[in-house]
């Protein structure tokens, strides 16, 4: 006799309403931060140690109230938004080159695998000496930040388009920059936004280090009068604009891939 | 059945044809791969308005052919002629996956109002009109494979080269496929070059077939729509080397 058994689905057999999974991925980030408020509210840890979530807010709205906020938020971005697009303009462009033809991997592989050695934390000193310690030189750090993982997300991503479809539109006429811009840039696209989105990340990783030199505005010089003046509340309040300029990245990023690849067939995120 | 409209003396030698009725003139071509010769010392003219199938065992070197006279392989040695309007469908439909239909059947184009009314007048004639601003991804299998015959219609090819554009498709399409590039091939009366697996299809679409065996051809058959399609078929199959040739339908 054979023993007939149901199929065991590995797929859930109907994905799960929307709310639950809002609810879901919320639970464990706001049950760290009453977790804080409990710790904070019991005086478990000292308030000069552990301010509570409560203290921090009010010290963003100190902060917001004096109207540095603003001030030092755009700075930081404006460094940003010039490190990113001459280091990310120039990983794009070389990584295009690499990716399209074999005299460009030739001539622009090696020396970015080099760079790739070199943590731009020990560029610091150079740079300083280069570039001394004011706007230059924070756009320089975060530039040689984000060069090589832009270049190197954008070499796969090229090199990841179906072979066949680029030889049929050669064989169509279509060739040289047109080839470039019309065929291949477009369908690594996804692949480049991906690359935006980690360059984004280091750059703020980059930016925390460029501002850790000469900076009289930006989030950096927040943390060090905070610091200065042994202000754990508004560490915290630094602490909590960094991660809300990763996540504005994140979703800033996710805006462009939904307007930008509207051929791409819809998949689960 | 032979395709519509191809009426060509298909039984003259090839040495004789005129070159005003040539479409494509192949002498000596050789390519070899890994020091063998895939294409042997080849001799081929193709003739304007004629539907040629070219069939052979796999790793012959039709696709080799098809490659070379698209421009996308050098020969070792020999001499290619193609016409300057040559284009190609290939076994997969190679869309980009980017543009929109009607943007891929321009590819290559100039972006003015001409070629587009031309490309939405192809896109109607493998019937698929209004189909224009659909994304590659949302096509299925065969209508995929009917963009690709319109971004080669569109051109107005003199050689139109296809590689097994059926392979791919479900039983039922590729017969519907079939009545559509009969009767495109009859209205825009390109030379047509097609490989193909398929002894079946190449006598339902073809005047001409050729059998590629060893990087030589080893017969140059016109198809006669009045002919005896059976004994064709035994023929082709034989030299192809299938051992025990079973009656297929005639």
């Amino acid at each position: 006799m054979t023993t007939l058994v149901a199929p065991r689905p590995l797929a859930a057999a109907a994905p799960a309403r929307s709310g639950w999974r809002v609810v879901r991925r919320a639970a464990v980030p706001v049950g760290l931060v009453a977790a804080w408020a409990l710790v904070s509210a019991a005086g478990w840890a000292p308030a000069a140690v552990l301010p509570g979530p409560g203290a921090v807010v009010a010290a963003a709205a100190e902060i917001a109230g004096s109207g540095m906020l603003g001030t030092y938020l755009q700075a930081s971005l404006l460094r940003i938004a010039a490190g990113v697009g001459v280091g990310a303009g120039a990983g794009l462009v070389l990584g295009l080159l690499a990716g399209v033809s074999t005299l460009g991997e030739e001539l622009v592989d090696s020396t970015l695998q080099i760079l790739r050695a070199v943590p731009f934390l020990a560029m610091i000193p150079l740079f300083i000496a280069w570039f001394g310690i004011d706007e230059p030189f924070k756009v320089a750090v975060i530039a040689f930040a984000v060069v090589v993982p832009m270049y190197t997300y954008t070499f796969l991503a090229v090199r990841a388009i179906d072979a066949k479809v680029l030889e049929a539109a050669r064989c169509f006429g279509v060739t040289g920059a047109r080839l470039v811009a019309g065929v291949v840039l477009p369908q690594a696209l996804p692949g480049i936004l991906m690359a935006v989105r980690v360059c984004l990340a280091v750059a703020v990783t980059a930016l925390v280090a460029a501002e850790n030199v000469g900076t009289r505005e930006g989030i950096g010089y927040l943390v060090a009068m905070a610091r200065e003046y042994n202000r754990v509340d508004h560490l915290f309040v630094c602490l909590v604009l960094y991660a809300l300029l990763g996540v504005a990245f994140d979703a800033l990023v996710r805006v462009a891939e939904a307007a930008l690849l509207p051929w791409r067939p819809r998949v689960a995120r | 059945m032979a395709a519509a409209g191809g009426a060509v003396s298909a039984g003259a030698a090839v040495s004789t044809v005129a070159m005003e009725t040539a479409a494509a003139c192949i002498t000596g071509l050789r390519k070899q791969y890994a020091g063998r010769a895939v294409l042997d010392g080849l001799d081929l003219t193709l003739r304007r308005r004629e539907f040629t199938v070219l069939l052979g065992p796999s790793g012959t070197g039709k696709s080799t052919l098809l490659r070379i006279l698209q421009g996308l392989d050098a020969p070792d040695a020999g001499a290619v002629l193609v016409p300057l309007r040559t284009t190609s469908v290939f076994q997969e439909p190679r869309l980009v996956p980017s543009l929109r239909v009607l943007g891929n059947v321009m590819l290559g184009l100039p972006r003015t109002a001409p070629p587009r009314a031309a490309a939405r007048e192809a896109l109607a004639e493998v019937g698929l009109a209004g189909h224009e601003r659909d994304w590659p991804a949302t096509l299925s299998g065969g209508e995929a494979q009917r963009v690709a015959l319109a971004r080669a219609l569109v051109r107005d090819p003199e050689l139109l080269l296809l590689d097994e554009p059926f392979a791919a498709l479900d039983a039922l399409t590729r017969r519907r496929m079939h009545g559509t590039v009969a009767e495109l091939v009859a209205r825009h009366a390109p030379a047509v070059l097609m490989v193909t697996h398929d002894v079946d299809e190449a006598i339902a679409l073809a005047d001409r077939i050729l059998v590629l065996r060893d990087g030589r051809l080893v017969a140059d058959e016109a198809v006669d729509e009045a002919g005896d399609a059976g004994a064709l078929r035994r023929r082709i199959l034989g030299l192809l080397g299938a051992d025990s040739v079973p009656g297929g339908p005639t």
